[in-house]
């Protein structure tokens, strides 16, 4: 099985591209920062699709009786004001992390992509025009778009969601148009248009799948990121609305607590602490597998 | 070109000069308009945000209650019924001539609310930077002399945790532990309540301030206010400073000229902060910008951690009180001050760098 997944002259594109992700996978094994970082990821998912089954209780039903009380056996993260249980609260909030997350990721990553690819293989007046709207919004404070963004959609999980899209994609457009400026006159793209490819298929087949490996190690990386702007959208009451039990919001509601409840506001702040470096581990990992020349420049 | 003797030395040296001051000239005519191109793209932003993402900013201001005339009368007083490139320009001249609007919360002129509060913002980042530089940049020299150890490791994990720790939850948990556990340092706040008023706004930075008026006391209390938050964002440059200062050195350390110096004898202090380290203080200085840039953003969620009555809590007090005004007034002044740090920091790198002045 490994002899042929490691084969050298592999005979088909499934048998090439499984044996490429092994070689990956066995590479980033290796890695113990990044097995680390992969795990804490892996529970971050389970969590997120398992919550009836890990918390204990529910996210939302209050219990007055217990409000504040801190942690215990029957309470690991103890409780907020409304009685509930922290642990799971933060438990059932990976859900909303890992879609805010996952949305970003699914929204900005292809526009960037699409824009940078675009830009880089047509070059000339395309390029310029797009490359500037790309480094104006690169050179924009990240944080403060998104909040002005959120201030005029109205808060909420969507409109978090699309605010930190927006100010994500340019990376993305960067990294893309880098990668196809190297391979655009290479021969390979000109023997695809001389059988007669249209542009926009040399770019969707050809182009952007050599542009994922970079755009994947960046998207990693750039996960702490995301995660900590949503928590602080949800901080500022912009993002996921009460009860929802998103990590940001529920530090918000602790802050009235901090001096002698201080478990109501430092607990999620640890889940957020603990999935943002799990991010960084795997995209440092990924980074030295798939991007090795990108090394510590970043 | 081919070689000709008559042109003789001179003629080739003005044309030389000549080229160079063309070349400058250039280079800074096209520098000038990369700046008002962003600076333009950043009021596209803000006017997007502030006049077509909203479904319909006159209901905003009459209510939903409003009969017809009046929707139209406030439809044509705020200029809504003109096409919408035509409200960009004048939206340009509005702010080219500092008119940001009136807050709706505080009933002022949004620029003259900004101008108030900017100096608290300025010497919280300030001093923020420079707590990040002077510890940041030495961590960042010893990790890279000792690649490896365990003083490099310790950098590596603080770098990490610097891009993992949110900023306001710091901020939560440095009150909590340094002002409500151990006392160490005032709460939130820029002075104690006892002061406030009391200092005649020179500057409007209450440390120097303070020193203007000789008043010791408020000099001493406005450290003690200042020195948690400012050293929480002192924490986030600090990691990303001494991560840079690490790689930049290890480059440096690498190359041939510092295993000459060394087998010349030249004692390793010498080696590491004359010669290795004289060559990245260029480099640095983007990096340094970089984050003193960053930290204005980063102040935001600080300063509301903090009630530190800058603009990040003007701006996110707007924002709860949905001040339209007010939050695209600041969204453009941090907006504009970002992108000029970063503009200047780009410039001083060419200007300092022999390579990259060439």
């Amino acid at each position: 099985m490994i002899a042929w997944l490691l084969d050298d002259s592999p005979t088909s594109r499934l048998q090439a591209g499984l044996g490429r992700a092994w070689r990956v996978w066995t590479a980033l094994l290796r890695n113990p920062l990044a097995v680390v970082g992969g795990l804490i990821i892996l529970v971050l998912v389970a969590m997120a699709v398992f919550a009836p089954l890990i918390a204990p209780q529910s996210p939302v039903g209050q219990d007055l009786a217990n409000r504040l009380m801190p942690p215990s056996a029957a309470h690991w993260m103890g409780t907020d004001e409304l009685g509930r249980d922290i642990y799971s609260r933060v438990v059932y909030g990976a859900r909303i992390t890992l879609l805010i997350v996952a949305m970003v990721a699914v929204i900005a990553a292809p526009v960037g992509l699409v824009v940078g690819a675009v830009s880089g293989y047509f070059g000339g007046w395309a390029d310029r025009i797009l490359m500037g709207i790309t480094d104006i919004f690169l050179s924009m404070p990240k944080l403060i778009l998104a909040l002005a963004f959120v201030a005029a959609l109205g808060p909420g999980i969507e409109n978090a969601i699309i605010a930190i899209a927006i100010t994500a994609w340019p990376v993305y457009a960067r990294i893309a148009r880098a990668e196809t400026i190297t391979f655009r006159d290479a021969e390979f793209i000109a023997a695809v248009r001389l059988q007669g490819a249209s542009s926009v298929r040399v770019i969707l087949r050809h182009v952007l799948p050599l542009c994922a490996s970079s755009t994947i190690v960046r998207v990693t990386l750039d996960m702490a990121g995301i995660i900590l702007t949503a928590a602080g959208l949800g901080f500022l009451g912009l993002g996921a609305q009460p009860p929802l039990p998103e990590w940001g919001a529920m530090i918000s509601r602790g802050r009235n607590f901090i001096l002698d409840q201080w478990w109501v506001a430092t607990m999620p702040g640890f889940a957020i602490i603990l999935v943002s470096l799990g991010f960084c581990f795997l995209g440092d990992g990924l980074r030295d597998v798939l991007d090795p020349k990108q090394g510590e420049k970043q | 070109m081919a070689f000709e003797p008559s042109t003789g030395v001179a003629a080739v040296r003005a044309g030389m000069l000549a080229g160079r001051a063309w070349g400058g000239a250039m280079s800074l005519l096209r520098f000038a308009i990369v700046v008002a191109g962003t600076f333009l793209g950043l009021l596209a932003i803000t006017f997007f945000i502030g006049r077509v993402v909203p479904i319909d900013p006159v209901l905003s201001v009459v209510g939903d209650r409003a009969t017809k005339e009046v929707y139209e009368a406030a439809r044509q007083a705020m200029g809504l019924d003109r096409p919408l490139i035509v409200q960009f320009f004048s939206y340009v001249g509005d702010v080219l001539r500092g008119d940001l609007g009136r807050s709706v919360s505080t009933g002022r002129l949004v620029i003259d609310d900004l101008a108030r509060v900017f100096p608290a913002t300025l010497e919280m980042a300030t001093t923020g930077i420079v707590i990040g530089v002077a510890l940041g940049v030495p961590m960042g020299v010893v990790a890279a002399t000792r690649q490896g150890s365990l003083v490099d490791q310790a950098i590596r994990v603080l770098g990490l945790l610097g891009y993992s720790v949110p900023a306001f939850w710091l901020g939560l948990v440095g009150l909590a532990v340094f002002y409500a556990g151990l006392g160490w340092v005032a709460g939130p706040g820029r002075v104690d309540i006892f002061y406030d008023g009391l200092l005649d706004p020179v500057t409007g930075l209450y440390l120097v301030d303070s020193l203007i008026a000789g008043e010791w006391d408020i000099f001493r209390n406005a450290v003690s206010h200042l020195v948690l938050p400012a050293s929480i964002l002192g924490f986030f440059s600090l990691a990303y400073i001494a991560r840079m200062t690490r790689s930049f050195m290890l480059d440096q350390l690498g190359q041939e000229y510092v295993t000459t110096a060394r087998v010349k004898g030249v004692p390793e202090r010498r080696v590491v902060w004359r010669h290795a380290f004289y060559p990245i203080r260029i480099q640095l200085i983007t990096v340094i910008g970089l984050s003193y840039a960053s930290l204005l953003e980063g102040s935001v969620m600080i300063e509301t951690v903090f009630s530190w009555p800058g603009i990040g809590n003007y701006l996110t007090t707007a924002l709860l009180n949905a001040d339209m005004n007010a939050v695209l007034g600041a969204t453009l002044v941090i907006g504009a001050v970002f992108i000029l740090i970063n503009k200047i920091s780009d410039v001083l790198y060419r200007i300092l760098d022999p390579r990259a002045r060439r």
